[in-house]
């Protein structure tokens, strides 16, 4: 909401016990028309419950309106496209406006794209803005996947929906690839040669695969009209299948809220779909979609003029797929190549093609999909979560996302290894080797530093708590000493600061004589306990209400004692509160109690 | 979780009013009163309860909530002035307008139409934004959760109603029945995979020495320019020249056929001095005096590669960088590639064109799983 004025006055109140007014001229006018609706179809009973439904405001909420919004782009701009557009790999002779292919033999795929872009009125603006938006959708979705992970909202009752939002991350890149591969000019007919040698390297099954996509030897001419059909009607359906699921599951489990004075695991606090949200996400996607028009009018993209129809005698230099693509593409490029492609017999196992792009691709979306469970296993916890994370409270977790977003810009910058090379003029060999180094040692060093930052903002928590907040004041007491005065911070900041359910590291377990557990049982439980230390050893604690009850009495000594605060206080809380395992913690039971309420 | 503070019960619909920060926000502080009671332990600060409302300044300044009121007023009509700006540019802008904006050049048309339906959606957008964060009522209000699970009674009724109506059903008596509809349901799918057959032809050994392991390079066909086809001469290429080259019969195909060929017999043709580079006995007759035939379609996936490097004699390829050695025979010296471009013997006709003595040895192109890769050039061999 906008920021709140200076001076405190009462606020609008608006009283529930008022009579009902009277009808507006509106109301009244309507009252027919919905009376024979709700004859029918009982809409006051459908709308009653999510009329007034609470959402929090968060700008990171907005992620996932972007991909919605730019999905619904999408499906709009779509349609108009496939008015004009003509999925057929026949050759024709251009004829259109284009003075520079004119005469030239292409498919009718590539020249209704031209069609499109010089001869309808409008084709153009709507070409680019689909474009544009499909880049948004992904890069939305991507980013809507990092605010979930790291503030932890994909725990229990949200997995499901998490599962579903890997789902349509997978489909949206391969609808983009899809997409790009269409209009059947130079570069994305690049691509699908990319694809096919991709397709092709497939241990055992890959050349059946590479004649069932074609419908035979590349290119052929199924292709585009196979493609077309799945991106405008099979992977849209399904797409739009699992957004209706995905929004059913944000209605039935009700939105996560940050942690605050007067937010608990047990309500969600925030303002109602009618009438803030109406207008606010209504508005927003009014916002989306004129941004996409906006990119489309004046954002040049995908210009496939330049490029000219596909011809497999040609490319061009510094031919790149769409972002999305990016890291796959990287992991392709940064691989070494010989001595990666087995002959044995009268075989050929190009693995030196095939797992660049399997293991990169199975592990963002496969680790995507199983990291709740493994975090879940981990800490034992079966209670629902509504309250998210702050990143810093999840040290290793964060530390983890992290890491995986380094892996995933160095395959990323991989991608253009020949434009980084061209453009910071350096030997595109040895950016190529650092890239082969970089993506092993990067995600460590990203996890080491992440979860240091981490700690260390826990850190500046705990002084505030603890010491209180910077004044900006500086006092002399009469020996001369010159110190800050610090401020005790409101309740309601040291709640948010507090509320957090801190899990245990746990020891190794012990088995006492005569107990019953079978061996793999016990490796087990020490593999989980191994993975607790790891996750949760060498991090904050939060301090004991003893602790801050002191502290902040101490606080209130006022001047004279400020000379303590800076440095003795700083270290012996820092180092005196991490917590490690075998720690006699107080604080927790055992590590399967539920402590959130 | 005690009963108290329930989150399995209903949120009060509608019960009044249920927003909180003005007059009484009990409800809140009951709840968290209770569970910071309980939690006392784990959690030093008990919840103080769900934070004063702060009025914004259009709620208290009567002038600058007008002033929001004109703002959204003013976004909301522009809209109709900008769909007719829409509309005269849609009927009235030729296409072949252009504006020059220094090193940037745009399409008139897609310029006026982008901008005035851009910006007529943008301002729905930011009227209805700033009326609900400016006018709208900005009380917070708090809805109940309650578990994701269903209820025990509901979880119990459908457990025993699913019991009666398997009995029902006789399907715990006549067991026959469910098993054979597994079967059946199961075995349905297998007439939807094997529709699936003709997707494309299969590669059999056959099929596959016909298509990918072949190329329309035979005996005696010429190599031609792969634009204008003309047939080239020994003499015609120098020493650190290369030729984007084709068979001379491709010309004779067209559409697809003609696509398919090119993909796997595009070739290039470079010239270098015969004693400086490495040429293996079993290849002394295969080059005409430092002149070299190779497949221009890389070993990885396929892109024509075309980045010739005329001092090292290295030929990259512009997609993923595989780069290869030409003077030794196409070896892989860095990039993804696993593979030696595959070199085209080639000697000249009577009258000195450069023609193809055979096929390709190997087939051209990526790899694939059936390929027999045992005798494609690896480093070393002579």
């Amino acid at each position: 909401m906008a920021k709140p004025a200076e001076t405190v006055v009462v606020g609008p109140t608006s009283d529930a016990s008022t009579p009902q007014k009277e009808l507006g001229p509106v109301f009244r006018r309507a009252a027919p028309v919905t009376k024979w609706l709700d004859d029918r179809l009982g809409l006051a009973g459908l709308v009653r419950p999510l009329y007034r439904k609470v959402f929090p405001d968060h700008f990171s909420f907005l992620l996932g309106e972007i991909a919605l919004y730019s999905f619904i782009v999408l499906l709009l701009s779509g349609v108009f496209l496939t008015i004009w557009f003509k999925p057929s790999m026949a050759e024709v002779e251009y004829q259109g406006t284009y003075q520079l292919l004119h005469g030239i033999p292409m498919s009718d795929a590539y020249a209704s794209t031209l069609n499109l872009s010089f001869d309808i009125r409008g084709g153009l603006l709507l070409r680019q803005m689909h474009h544009w938006a499909a880049m948004l959708f992904v890069a939305a979705m991507l980013t809507h996947s990092l605010r979930i992970f790291f503030t932890g909202a994909f725990r229990k009752p949200r997995e499901i929906n998490w599962l579903i939002g890997v789902g349509m991350l997978v489909m949206g890149v391969f609808e983009g690839f899809m997409g790009y591969s269409l209009p059947d000019d130079l570069l994305s007919g690049t691509g699908l040669r990319f694809m096919d040698g991709a397709i092709r390297a497939t241990p055992v099954i890959g050349t059946w695969a590479e004649f069932f996509f074609f419908g035979g030897e590349f290119p052929g001419d199924l292709v585009v009209p196979r493609l077309y059909m799945v991106h405008i009607l099979l992977l849209p359906a399904l797409i739009l299948g699992l957004i209706a699921a995905h929004l059913a599951l944000v209605v039935y489990h009700k939105h996560t809220q940050f942690p605050g004075p007067g937010k608990t695991e047990a309500n969600v606090v925030g303002f109602p779909v009618f009438p803030v949200y109406a207008a606010k996400a209504g508005g927003f996607f009014f916002i989306v979609f004129g941004v996409c028009t906006l990119m489309g009018a004046l954002m040049q993209i995908n210009p496939v003029w330049v490029f000219g129809p596909y011809n497999p005698g040609e490319v061009t230099a510094g031919s790149q797929p769409d972002w999305y693509m990016g890291f796959a593409e990287g992991a392709i490029r940064i691989m070494p190549g010989p001595g990666w492609e087995w002959h044995i017999g009268h075989t050929t196992w190009s693995w030196n093609v095939f797992l660049p792009l399997a293991l990169p691709m199975g592990l963002l979306f496969g680790g995507m999909a199983i990291y709740p469970f493994i975090e879940a296993w981990v800490t034992g916890d079966k209670s629902e979560h509504h309250l998210l994370d702050r990143p810093r409270n999840k040290p290793t977790r964060t530390a983890l996302g992290v890491a995986a977003m380094t892996w995933y810009a160095v395959l990323w910058i991989g991608g253009g290894n020949d434009l980084v090379a061209t453009q910071f003029h350096v030997s595109l060999n040895a950016v190529t080797y650092v890239l082969r180094v970089g993506v092993f040692v990067a995600p460590v060093l990203a996890f080491l530093l992440t979860k240091r930052i981490c700690v260390g903002l826990q850190r500046s928590d705990q002084d505030r708590l603890l010491h209180g907040a910077e004044t900006g004041v500086i006092e002399r007491d009469p020996s001369g000493k010159y110190a800050e005065r610090h401020r005790t911070i409101s309740v309601g900041e040291q709640y948010a600061l507090t509320q957090q359910k801190e899990p245990l590291a746990l020891n190794p377990a012990t088995v006492d004589d005569g107990e019953d557990v079978s061996a793999r049982a016990l490796r087990l439980e020490q593999l989980r306990r191994g993975a607790t230390r790891f996750y949760f050893g060498n991090v904050l604690r939060k301090p004991t209400r003893a602790e801050l009850e002191e502290a902040i009495a101490h606080q209130h000594h006022g001047v004279g004692h400020g000379d303590g605060h800076g440095d003795g206080h700083g270290d012996g809380h820092g180092a005196g509160h991490e917590l490690t395992a075998g720690e006699d913690n107080p604080h927790f039971g055992t590590e399967s109690e539920h402590l959130a309420p | 979780m005690t009963e108290d503070h329930s989150i399995e019960g209903d949120y009060e619909r509608g019960e009044g009013d249920h927003r909180i920060g003005h007059g009484d926000h009990s409800i809140v502080s009951d709840h968290t009163a209770e569970i910071t009671k309980l939690d006392e332990v784990h959690y030093p600060v008990p919840d103080p309860g769900h934070p004063e409302h702060l009025p914004r300044l259009t709620d208290v300044d009567v002038k600058a909530a007008d002033r929001a009121t004109r703002q959204v007023a003013t976004f909301f009509g522009l809209v109709p002035v900008l769909a007719i700006a829409f509309a005269v540019v849609y009927f009235a802008m030729p296409g072949d307008m252009y504006f020059d904006f220094g090193p940037l050049r745009a399409n008139a048309r897609n310029l006026g139409l982008g901008v005035s339906f851009g910006l007529a959606l943008l301002f729905i957008g930011m009227g209805a934004v700033q009326w609900g964060r400016t006018l709208m009522d900005d009380h917070e209000m708090v809805d109940y959760r309650h578990g994701a699970a269903s209820a025990d009674e509901d979880k119990q009724y459908l457990i025993t109603e699913l019991q009666k109506t398997a009995d029902e059903a006789q399907l715990t008596r006549r067991k026959v029945i469910g098993r054979s509809l597994i079967g059946a349901l199961a075995t349905i799918f297998l007439p939807m995979l094997v529709g699936l057959a003709d997707l494309g032809p299969w590669p059999t050994k056959k099929k596959r020495a016909e298509t990918i392991e072949a190329t329309i390079w035979k005996e005696g066909i010429r190599l031609v320019h792969d634009v204008t086809y003309e047939p080239i001469k020994a003499t015609d290429i120098e020493i650190g020249q290369l030729v984007n080259a084709e068979p001379e019969n491709l010309k004779d195909l067209e559409g697809t056929a003609f696509l398919v060929e090119k993909a796997k017999a595009a070739i290039i043709i470079v010239r270098m001095n015969p004693n400086t580079i490495k040429i293996p006995d079993s290849r002394k007759d295969w080059q005409v005096g430092g002149i070299l035939c190779y497949s221009k379609i890389c070993t990885h996936v396929g892109c024509p590669i075309s980045l010739w490097e005329q001092q090292t004699h290295h030929l990259l390829c512009p997609c993923h960088q595989s780069t290869f050695d030409l003077s030794d025979s196409g070896i892989v010296v860095f990039g993804p590639a696993a593979r030696a471009l595959p070199q085209l013997p080639i000697t000249t006709d009577a009258d000195g064109y450069l023609v193809a003595r055979s096929g390709f040895t190997v087939p051209t192109g990526p790899s694939f799983f059936e390929r027999d890769s045992r005798h494609d050039f690896k480093r070393g061999d002579n």
